[in-house]
């Protein structure tokens, strides 16, 4: 895959902390790629660096290969959409998608007309030009602040959480038209998030970012399944720590008998369970005292508190990560 | 407890507006002294047949509108400038402008007038005016537009950048068509507080630069005037109007 | 060259040279001597600081000092029920805010104007009087001292009302239940908990009204008749009939660290409330 938009290295140092420390990794032409991390990890800092609002302490920043870290955001060939999607309150639906490309033709750009009809057809806008940024609802809004951003055709679309302002079902319903606008459109996309289960579900490759610093890039089976640090592995989901080595609970399994063919092998006691909804938690403790989760389905699980019982997984589904003390 | 507010509210209110309703009330009396002798508005035909006062109106308001559009374009850049970024220096001598009674005010500028005067070959005048009430509305108008600022969302103008702005684009088509009331109202604040001045004006007026306060001013040293009365009535009929509209802009969202 | 610097520009120029040089012109006249048909001349002395400490001077400048104090004080004391009663009024707060700020965005020549209309011997409260038969002659309502500070007060009043109402907007009424709940009156609850809350508020006020009022021009003028002779008056007498260009500008920058030391006094409130 071609690179559109390179980060070797990129700093920005506060006079009290480093928002981002070296951070380097690449992003392919019409890749869906996402920076996910706690909040204050540095993520909205690194998309501010790229997308021009903050001047990087020092590494550098190249877009289709050319260094941009000493351009001003208006010269930078990338478009962001905010959290708050900062649509203009004095400007129609129209004038605002028109904006840049009215900004164009001013400063000398060639800007082609007609595309504001089309970028608002591809986010399922049409009929609602004449509207006020306050008479349309914050989804619509969103939609809004996409089309702006989308009808420059930049080379990279800089996502700052767009979706942590909407309701939990209006959320599920704009990743998937999110994707599906990705995929259509072949633009790449940087999506900014806090959500891990979005970044995994909507990603080609997934950046985690951790107290500025960068813990691991991969794709999301990749990242889910072998994470190279503690915090990816505890960041991305559940991990149970038995005997030097990381398991996910849905890969451990548990039966009365010892198992046969089975590549790792521990005895334990029943403790709990708990009802998640759509599957059950059961704990249980080994001999030597670890705690261990085990993901199952309700039907699955009989067994009572106090039940010996064997827990085993296989060898492909641990992952080991260096000894560090504890996130 | 309960009935002492509202009725002290009451006599303060009165406190604060008799004397105008007073002054009102007499400017259509049909007599010079302070016993009503009927309806009249010979004071105010009067007014409009006084050269004099007529001349006075025309310098306060020509002043006004000049020092008006000067001190609220000058004052709009700065706010913004400062809003982007604080300068202490300049802050801190407009509170200080704000604050420094008038006199001081008039005194530094009739010095500062006289010394140039040594130089060029002027006289004060109307430009002398016109100039200290740019220096002395400037305060005004930087402290309403900068409140406006403070309430404004910055992600706008990074937005405007983001897509292809640059600076003066941001400014030109974002912020200021949202700053607009705001400018409006500064201006009208601006024009009423440039019309009404008097201590400063005074000093570096001149002869033949004679405003409306400066006149007012005479007569009511000289004593009882109906057509004062009558005069005042109209000004702050019409002041209060400006204020009233520059109040409605500044709610404005 | 950035945007902001360029826009900064014509303000600076502007403060720099109408505000900073005249005043560094009066600094630099006051140590000059008294021109012969007004303005100055040389030598340099330091003449015109001396003579402040003539007693005649002494006591306007002491004067204007406690007309300034008891003026601020009345505006506290009178503004402070008002400011109270706007804050507590509900969905009518702004209009009754406005109401109390509008006069004074009219004409403060005007107002006081108005005053001597009201007060002068032919005014209409003597005649009122007089013709009620409850005086024979008129009063000398203006003219004097008293008729000064209520000009002032008058003039000054909003200026103390509206840093009391912002403060005492924002203030808590679970915090007077609280005291009510606790066995105070509703007068104790007022001075115990609502005068301390509004401290800064009245901080604020106190500089708003003190500063102008020391350095009061009109009022003294008008409704003093001269005869009460400020600070103000006396600065404005030396640039014209006793052109005294030095000494007058002694007394400017004098009044002026006047009203930087009470600035310093009264802490950054003021500017916070700016």
């Amino acid at each position: 895959m071609q690179t559109v938009l390179e980060l070797r290295a990129l700093s920005k140092h506060f006079p009290t902390h480093r928002a981002v420390d070296g951070v380097s990794f690449a992003i392919g032409r019409g890749e869906f790629f996402s920076l996910v991390g706690p909040s204050g990890c540095g993520k909205t800092t690194t998309l501010r660096l790229i997308a021009g609002f903050e001047e990087p302490t020092s590494g550098q920043l190249l877009l289709d290969g050319h260094s941009v870290e000493g351009l001003p955001a208006y010269r930078r060939d990338v478009s962001t959409v905010f959290q708050n999607y900062a649509l203009f309150p004095h400007l129609t639906v129209a004038q605002n998608v028109a904006f840049g490309l009215a900004r164009r033709a001013q400063n000398g750009k060639p800007a082609i007309a007609g595309k504001i009809a089309k970028a608002l057809e591809l986010v399922h806008l049409s009929g609602k030009e004449a509207r006020l940024p306050n008479q349309i609802s914050g989804g619509e809004r969103q939609r809004v602040a996409l089309a702006r951003s989308l009808v420059l055709e930049p080379k990279v679309l800089l996502l700052d959480e767009p979706l942590s302002a909407l309701d939990a079902k209006l959320r599920k319903e704009m990743r998937q038209e999110l994707k599906n606008l990705q995929r259509t459109i072949g633009i790449a996309f940087l999506f900014v998030t806090h959500d891990q289960e979005e970044a995994l579900s909507l990603s080609d490759r997934v950046a985690i970012m951790h107290r500025g610093l960068l813990e691991q890039v991969g794709t999301p089976q990749a990242v889910y399944r072998t994470p190279k640090t503690r915090f990816v592995a505890e960041f991305l989901g559940d991990v149970n720590w038995l005997e030097g080595a990381g398991v996910r609970p849905e890969a451990v399994r548990i039966s009365r008998t010892a198992p046969v063919s089975a590549e790792r092998a521990t005895a334990a006691v029943v403790e709990g369970q708990t009802f998640l909804g759509n599957c059950v938690h059961l704990s249980a403790k080994l001999e030597n005292g670890s705690a261990c989760v085990v993901e199952m389905a309700q039907q699955e699980c009989d067994f009572q508190p106090g039940e010996r019982i064997y827990l085993w997984w296989q060898k492909a589904d641990e992952f080991r990560v260096p000894n560090e003390a504890a996130a | 407890m309960k009935p002492f507010l509202p009725v002290y509210a009451c006599a303060a209110y009165l406190f604060l507006y008799l004397p105008l309703l007073a002054l009102g009330a007499f400017s259509f009396n049909n007599s010079k002294i302070a016993v009503w002798q009927g309806f009249s508005l010979a004071w105010y035909n009067g007014v409009f047949h006084n050269s004099a006062l007529l001349e006075g109106t025309l310098h306060s308001l020509v002043i006004a509108v000049v020092a008006t559009v000067a001190a609220t374009s000058i004052g709009t850049l700065a706010a913004y400038a400062l809003w982007k970024k604080r300068v202490a220096w300049l802050t801190g001598s407009l509170y200080l402008s704000l604050l420094s009674p008038e006199i001081v005010t008039g005194v530094s500028l009739l010095v500062f007038f006289q010394w140039m005067f040594h130089f060029l070959r002027l006289q004060l005048g109307l430009h002398t005016v016109i100039l200290a009430h740019i220096s002395f509305c400037l305060a005004y108008v930087v402290i309403v537009i900068l409140a406006r600022l403070r309430t404004f969302d910055r992600s706008l103008e990074e937005a405007a950048l983001d897509l292809g702005a640059n600076e003066w684009q941001a400014f030109r088509y974002v912020t200021a068509p949202l700053l607009l009331p705001g400018i409006v109202a500064a201006a009208l604040l601006c024009f009423t507080v440039s019309f009404d001045d008097y201590v400063i004006t005074s000093l570096v007026a001149g002869v033949n630069s004679e405003t409306l306060p400066m006149i007012i001013y005479a007569m009511a040293r000289k004593g009882v005037s109906p057509e004062v009365n009558a005069l005042s009535v109209m000004i702050t009929v019409g002041l209060g109007t400006l204020v009233l509209i520059s109040g409605r802009l500044e709610r404005q969202r | 060259m950035k945007l902001r610097t360029v826009f900064l520009a014509p303000g600076s120029i502007v403060m720099l040279g109408l505000f900073f040089l005249p005043l560094l012109i009066v600094l630099a006249y006051s140590f000059l001597s008294r021109g012969a048909y007004g303005g100055v001349t040389l030598p340099w002395t330091a003449e015109s600081y001396s003579r402040i400490f003539d007693p005649l001077y002494l006591a306007i400048l002491w004067r204007s000092v406690w007309i300034a104090a008891v003026s601020t004080a009345l505006c506290l004391v009178l503004a402070f029920p008002l400011a109270l009663y706007i804050a507590r009024a509900g969905a009518r707060k702004t209009l009754l805010l406005n109401l109390v700020m509008l006069p004074f965005w009219t004409s403060f020549l005007i107002r006081t104007y108005a005053w001597m209309f009201l007060l002068r011997d032919t005014g209409l409260v003597n005649t009122l009087l007089q013709s009620l038969h409850v005086i024979s002659a008129p009063m000398p309502l203006l003219f004097n001292t008293g008729a000064v500070i209520l000009g002032l007060v008058y003039g000054y009043l909003p200026f103390m009302v509206l840093p009391l109402y912002a403060t005492l907007e924002k203030l808590d009424p679970a915090l007077l239940d609280a005291a009510a709940d606790l066995g105070a009156s509703p007068a104790v609850a007022i001075w115990r908990v609502v005068v301390p809350i509004s401290r800064p508020g009245m901080i604020a006020g106190c500089l708003l009204v003190f500063i102008p009022c020391l350095g009061a021009y009109l009022t003294p003028d008008l409704m003093g008749g001269g005869k009460t002779v400020m600070i103000g008056n006396l600065v404005q007498n030396q640039f014209t009939t006793a052109r005294d260009w030095p000494f007058g500008a002694a007394i400017s920058l004098l009044l002026m660290a006047m009203v930087l030391l009470v600035m310093r006094a009264l802490g950054d409130k003021g500017e916070e409330l700016l």
